[in-house]
């Protein structure tokens, strides 16, 4: 199967064109289970190649590049259409399209009835397409074609009810914040081609060792910015929980388990860069992550749409994965990175389906009770709480484990900062789960108001379990989510599957400090995060401390977005009016005066014979005058 | 076939085409505008048959013809294609027949026909002369058919916008004719008699580095207002929108790209050492018209006006390319010429569908129009996110190749420059959401969904963006070695060294 890794992308992108062509024919609900399928598809053909890969030898596997065709090439700059087959990818390819089949699937129910709906199809499979071309390809162009049509997808895709104001806001600001990234991601580019002359993966990491340190440091901290920018980190997180405008499949599958992780995919795939750069750079990248992930846990606690709880908890996540990139912890980061996929996949689809049964109700104020209504979606939650808040064995409590472990080796303060973290994320996803689907049932105020203003929610809509093709999904990513953690046992090396697999790309993080202490304080900080939030919210024995600052995300965003508003607008409109006035006034200026001139000089020519006469003669004397007086001629 | 004078019939058949229309009666419309209709789609087949007999790997000038016009002062009739002009070639033989058929003006057909034609014959003429004086005639008989199609078929203010263009451009070929006449009378020393032919004076031109530098500064005055490089742009924003459809989509497809053309041509390739020598300015000059006009195009709110100001920055581009004197940027912004005539020429065709069912180009007063009209907004879409530079779509390749290019020679411009990828995107999503996000109001509510002959006029230029996008590498590597050839010059004729980028190994 390596020979045909290119079908990998492929699929998506047929089904991208055949959509193109025929999707208004193939329709609802065809269109959809047809790009699902494409998916599908790719996830075979990624799993054949996977099986391929594991008959090699370790070091043959990380070298596996197959070419199409040369893209661009002039003078030194070579750069093919080409795909490199190696753990690290594959294992990328094997989670987006096992889980973009899924999402893809439940979004065949999800969108059902909406009037774009093959047109939503369209978007996900050339998104599909995209993400795999960025993980596949062998050079960072090819990464770079992946990475802006992932953001152009993106765009589209938060932007899909693009009627809504708000919804056509959210998607231009995540292309703009992401193309501030995208600059980053274009430096580390000419760095790298700079210094090594090349922009393959494999040159660049073989040449790594004789990068000097700037230069190493440069394109890590350039590639570095890019990755804050993709994978939403301070200070350009900014974008992230505006884009839960868009559809929440979408919010699944593109803000949670893949795009978003770019950022942490790409400081993977040039790590041996990041190992020789100076020792501050990845101790930027550990101390961004851990602010990030600190940062946005506190402002998750007091969100009240549910999407938005879980879209500040998958900046928050991504931090812990930046947290363990800056220690050096490749293999953690991947590693977080594929259990969150599972469980954050499966807590938005689980949202979307709370969404879809309360009839596109997000408000957690407005539910409770709904575990009666919703029993599967419930259960599958309940998982995927389980699994982000830390609870052994659900996978997430593996990974993030890992995680910390790093942390701790980098510095104390930043494995303190993780805890925190920890205990927080346990706490406000325990706070979801009971605000959703325990206490008195708060829907049916909702309806009355909303009836009220006449809308659609007329008596008698209970919420409701969603149809099979949503559910389907839950359950898979709730059995991904309690066990994904096994690839990667940190009890023996024959357990730490995961490590092995992605050694011949990334290498080994050796730590000697005792593990188990440590998974003790991390166990322990859950559960009192779990412990707490059940005496807040269930129990109603502590009062909820929900500061305004927090729901407000630390007024950041408004800062940002009043500075944009206000001199970051004067300064433009300055540049436009000293454009027509100064530059352009100049040379109208330049007009009038010849104009001027001309117009006074055009007066001495009367036609009065008289007049040029007395012209004549004055010229005469003066003359004279000169010859008499200046040059003494008589 | 090398003796067919291809290149001679590329000027004379849309010249002797625009007598024909001029000769053809008022009442019979319908001649006019097959004659006009036929005439450009032979000159554009004889352009595309140019590029398919062009050979890839010669990097001299090719189907060259040369006859002798004004003996006794050197000037010849001396034509020929090399790889960084046959695109442009290409360009314009594609581009008029698309406006003729497509873009019909509002009045007076057959003037209108006439001149367009004979801008045909002095833009195809000015891409292919390599005789400075004949390249002279061309570059001015440019002048008056714009003049007359600004000034008689433009909008409200064509008047001034007409004067402006014609004034603006007039003063800066007064300086390059100064500079002709001196440049062929100095090198008659060693040519040993007054010649006007390009390739003679640039192999065997021996000027001394401050007569070159002034010479070079008389021709680039003109070349930069042509761009237009910042501070001398002003002229093109009101050009632009003032300027019929049809005019819009020529003045930024081609006639920008008499600039960016001449600068390589006749300032680099004459004068390299005065080049080499003036790079800091050109590069600055670049880099803040990038931003510059980036910037002046978020504000505005006509939308024409915007496209406008985005050919300031996008031609910034090309210009820290050219100056930038390694292969990569060169080439990237030979073929950022041809990108940006694509992308531009048919956001211009799309504003002015949107003119026309709108009569308004006024940001404020159109909204909504992709619920009503989604096919057209899709075209819109893609057009815009070549324009922005996506890649897989041609406005990437050009922008990506000239900034990886000039960093190693113009690291901290390009640092500047690249934020010009940022504004891009804001100015034109936010132009986008503004027309076509949104809940249409009434005066949008019934916006026309894009018409067959429309969608027939988009699709060559869609066709393209995506070709170019996806696969450069026929229109790289015939411009390359051309550029390879004209940097061994530069080296060869200043201090400059073009840096090694030494191949990756394995």
């Amino acid at each position: 199967m390596l020979d045909v890794v290119w079908l990998i992308p492929a699929f998506p992108l047929l089904g991208f064109l055949v959509i193109l062509l025929f999707g208004r024919k193939l329709g609802d609900p065809v269109a959809g289970y047809f790009a699902a399928a494409m998916v599908a598809l790719s996830f075979v053909v990624s799993v054949g190649v996977f099986l391929d890969l594991q008959s090699l030898s370790p070091e043959a596997r990380a070298e596996q590049v197959h070419t199409l065709f040369s893209w661009v090439a002039v003078g030194g700059l070579h750069i093919d259409l080409a795909f490199l087959a190696d753990p690290l990818s594959i294992t990328m390819c094997l989670f987006v399209t096992g889980i973009g089949a899924l999402i893809h699937l439940y979004a065949v129910g999800y969108m059902h009835g909406d009037s774009r709906f093959s047109k939503f199809f369209l978007y996900l499979n050339l998104f599909a397409f995209s993400m795999l071309m960025l993980v596949l390809g062998s050079n960072m162009l090819v990464t770079f074609l992946g990475w802006e049509g992932v953001g152009t997808c993106s765009y589209f895709l938060i932007s899909f009810w693009h009627e809504k104001d708000s919804a056509a806001t959210a998607g231009k600001k995540a292309f703009v914040t992401n193309r501030v990234g995208d600059w980053g991601f274009m430096m580390a580019m000419f760095f790298a081609f700079w210094a090594v002359g090349s922009l393959d993966y494999l040159h660049i990491n073989e040449a790594a060792g004789s990068l000097s340190a700037t230069t190493a440091t440069a394109i890590a901290l350039f590639a570095f910015v890019g990755a804050c920018g993709k994978s939403a980190q301070l200070p350009l997180y900014l974008w992230l929980p505006d884009a839960m405008e868009g559809p929440t499949p979408v919010s699944a599958l593109i803000h949670a388990a893949t795009m978003v992780t770019a950022g942490v995919y790409l400081m993977c795939r040039i790590s041996p860069v990041l190992n020789v750069a100076s020792s501050y750079a990845p101790t930027i990248i550990a101390i961004v992550g851990a602010a990030t992930a600190l940062y946005a846990a506190t402002v998750a606690v007091s969100q009240n749409d549910i999407k938005k709880v879980l879209a500040y908890s998958t900046v928050s996540q991504l931090g812990f994965m930046f947290l363990a990139v800056g220690s050096g912890a490749y293999t953690a980061a991947i590693f977080h990175m594929v259990t969150h996929a599972f469980f954050k996949a499966l807590l938005f689809l689980g949202s979307g389906s709370v969404i879809h049964g309360m009839h596109h109700e997000q408000d957690m104020r407005r539910m409770g009770a709904l575990r009666k209504f919703m029993p599967l979606t419930f259960g599958t939650f309940i998982v995927g709480w389980l699994a982000i808040a830390g609870v052994p064995p659900f996978s997430g409590f593996w990974s993030k484990d890992d995680i910390l472990l790093a942390a701790y080796d980098k510095s104390p303060i930043l494995w303190v900062v993780g805890l925190v973290t920890a205990l927080l994320t346990a706490f406000y996803m325990t706070r979801q789960v009971i605000m959703v689907f325990y206490g008195e049932a708060r829907w049916h105020d909702a309806h009355e108001e909303h009836g009220a203003h006449g809308d659609l929610h007329a008596e008698g809509h209970d919420p409701h379990e969603s149809p099979w093709m949503m559910v389907l999904p839950l359950v898979v990513l709730a059995v991904l989510s309690f066990a994904g953690g096994f690839i990667n046992l940190p009890f023996s090396e024959s357990t730490e599957k995961l490590t092995q697999w992605l050694e011949p790309v990334v290498g080994l993080h050796h730590s000697d400090t005792a593990k188990l202490p440590l998974a003790l304080m991390a166990i322990a900080m859950g559960l009192i995060g779990i412990g707490v939030a059940f005496a807040v919210y269930y129990f109603k024995k502590l009062k909820p401390v929900e500061p305004k600052i927090l729901a407000d995300a630390w007024g950041y965003d408004r800062a940002v977005s009043n500075f944009m508003g206000g001199p970051g607008r004067k300064a433009f409109e300055g540049v436009t009016w000293a454009d027509s006035h100064i530059i352009d006034g100049a040379v109208n200026g330049t007009a009038h005066l010849v104009q001027g001139t001309a117009g006074e000089a055009r007066k001495v020519q009367t036609g009065n014979v008289r007049n040029y006469a007395a012209a004549v003669g004055v010229g005469v004397v003066l003359l004279l005058a000169w010859f008499v007086i200046v040059r003494g001629i008589l | 076939m090398i003796d067919f004078p291809i290149l001679t019939l590329l000027v004379l058949v849309p010249a002797i085409g625009s007598l024909v229309v001029a000769l053809i009666s008022n009442r019979q419309p319908d001649l006019v505008k097959v004659v006009a209709l036929l005439t450009s789609v032979l000159t554009g087949g004889m352009a595309l048959w140019t590029l398919f007999a062009f050979k890839k790997a010669d990097s001299g000038f090719q189907f060259v013809s040369q006859h002798s016009w004004i003996k006794e002062w050197g000037i010849s009739w001396h034509l020929g294609v090399d790889g960084i002009s046959i695109f442009l070639v290409v360009l314009t033989g594609i581009l008029f027949p698309l406006v003729i058929a497509g873009v019909d003006p509002h009045h007076d057909h057959k003037r209108y026909l006439s001149w367009m034609l004979l801008l045909e014959a002095g833009v195809m003429g000015s891409f292919i002369s390599l005789d400075l004086f004949l390249f002279f005639v061309f570059f001015e008989i440019v002048l008056v058919p714009m003049y007359f199609l600004i000034g008689g078929w433009g909008y409200d203010d064509r008047v001034y916008a007409a004067t402006k263009f014609f004034l603006f451009t007039m003063v800066g070929s007064a300086f390059m004719l100064v500079g002709i006449i001196a440049t062929a009378i100095i090198a008659k020393a060693d040519n040993g008699a007054v010649t006007f032919d390009l390739i003679k004076i640039a192999e065997n031109g021996s000027f001394a580095a401050g007569t070159g530098r002034w010479l070079f500064f008389a021709f680039a005055i003109a070349f930069a207002v042509k761009v237009p490089l910042f501070p001398l742009h002003t002229w093109l924003p009101d050009a632009h929108t003032q300027a019929p459809t049809g005019g819009s989509v020529i003045l930024a497809g081609v006639l920008l790209k008499l600039g960016t053309y001449g600068l390589l041509r006749f300032g680099v390739y004459l004068f390299p050492e005065a080049a080499v020598w003036a790079r800091p300015v050109f590069l600055t000059l670049a880099t803040i018209g990038i931003l510059w006009g980036a910037i002046a195009a978020t504000m505005q709110t006509d939308l024409k006006r915007l496209v406008a100001y985005s050919s300031v920055a996008h031609l910034g581009f090309i210009v820290l390319g050219t100056f930038a004197l390694t292969s990569q940027a060169i080439t990237g912004g030979v073929m950022q010429n041809i990108n940006h005539g694509i992308s531009t020429g048919a956001l211009f065709l799309l504003v002015g569908m949107i003119y026309e069912r709108r009569h308004t180009r006024e940001i404020a007063k159109l909204k909504g129009l992709q619920k009503v009209a989604p096919v057209f907004a899709a075209a819109f879409m893609i057009v815009m996110l070549s324009s922005i530079g996506v890649p897989g779509l041609n406005g990437f390749v050009g922008e990506f190749l000239v900034l990886i290019g000039s960093f190693a020679t113009a690291r901290w411009w390009v640092v500047v420059a690249a934020v010009g990828v940022i504004l891009a995107a804001l100015y034109l999503l936010w132009a986008y959401q503004r027309v076509f996000h949104g809940e249409p109001d009434d005066d949008n509510k019934s916006f026309r969904e894009l018409r067959w002959k429309e969608g027939m006029l988009l699709l060559p230029f869609i066709a393209i963006i995506v070709f170019a996008g996806v696969y450069p590498k026929p229109m790289l590597d015939r411009i390359e070695p051309s550029v390879d050839k004209l940097l061994e010059h530069v080296s060869q004729h200043s201090s400059w060294q073009v840096p090694v980028v030494e191949k990756g190994e394995g």
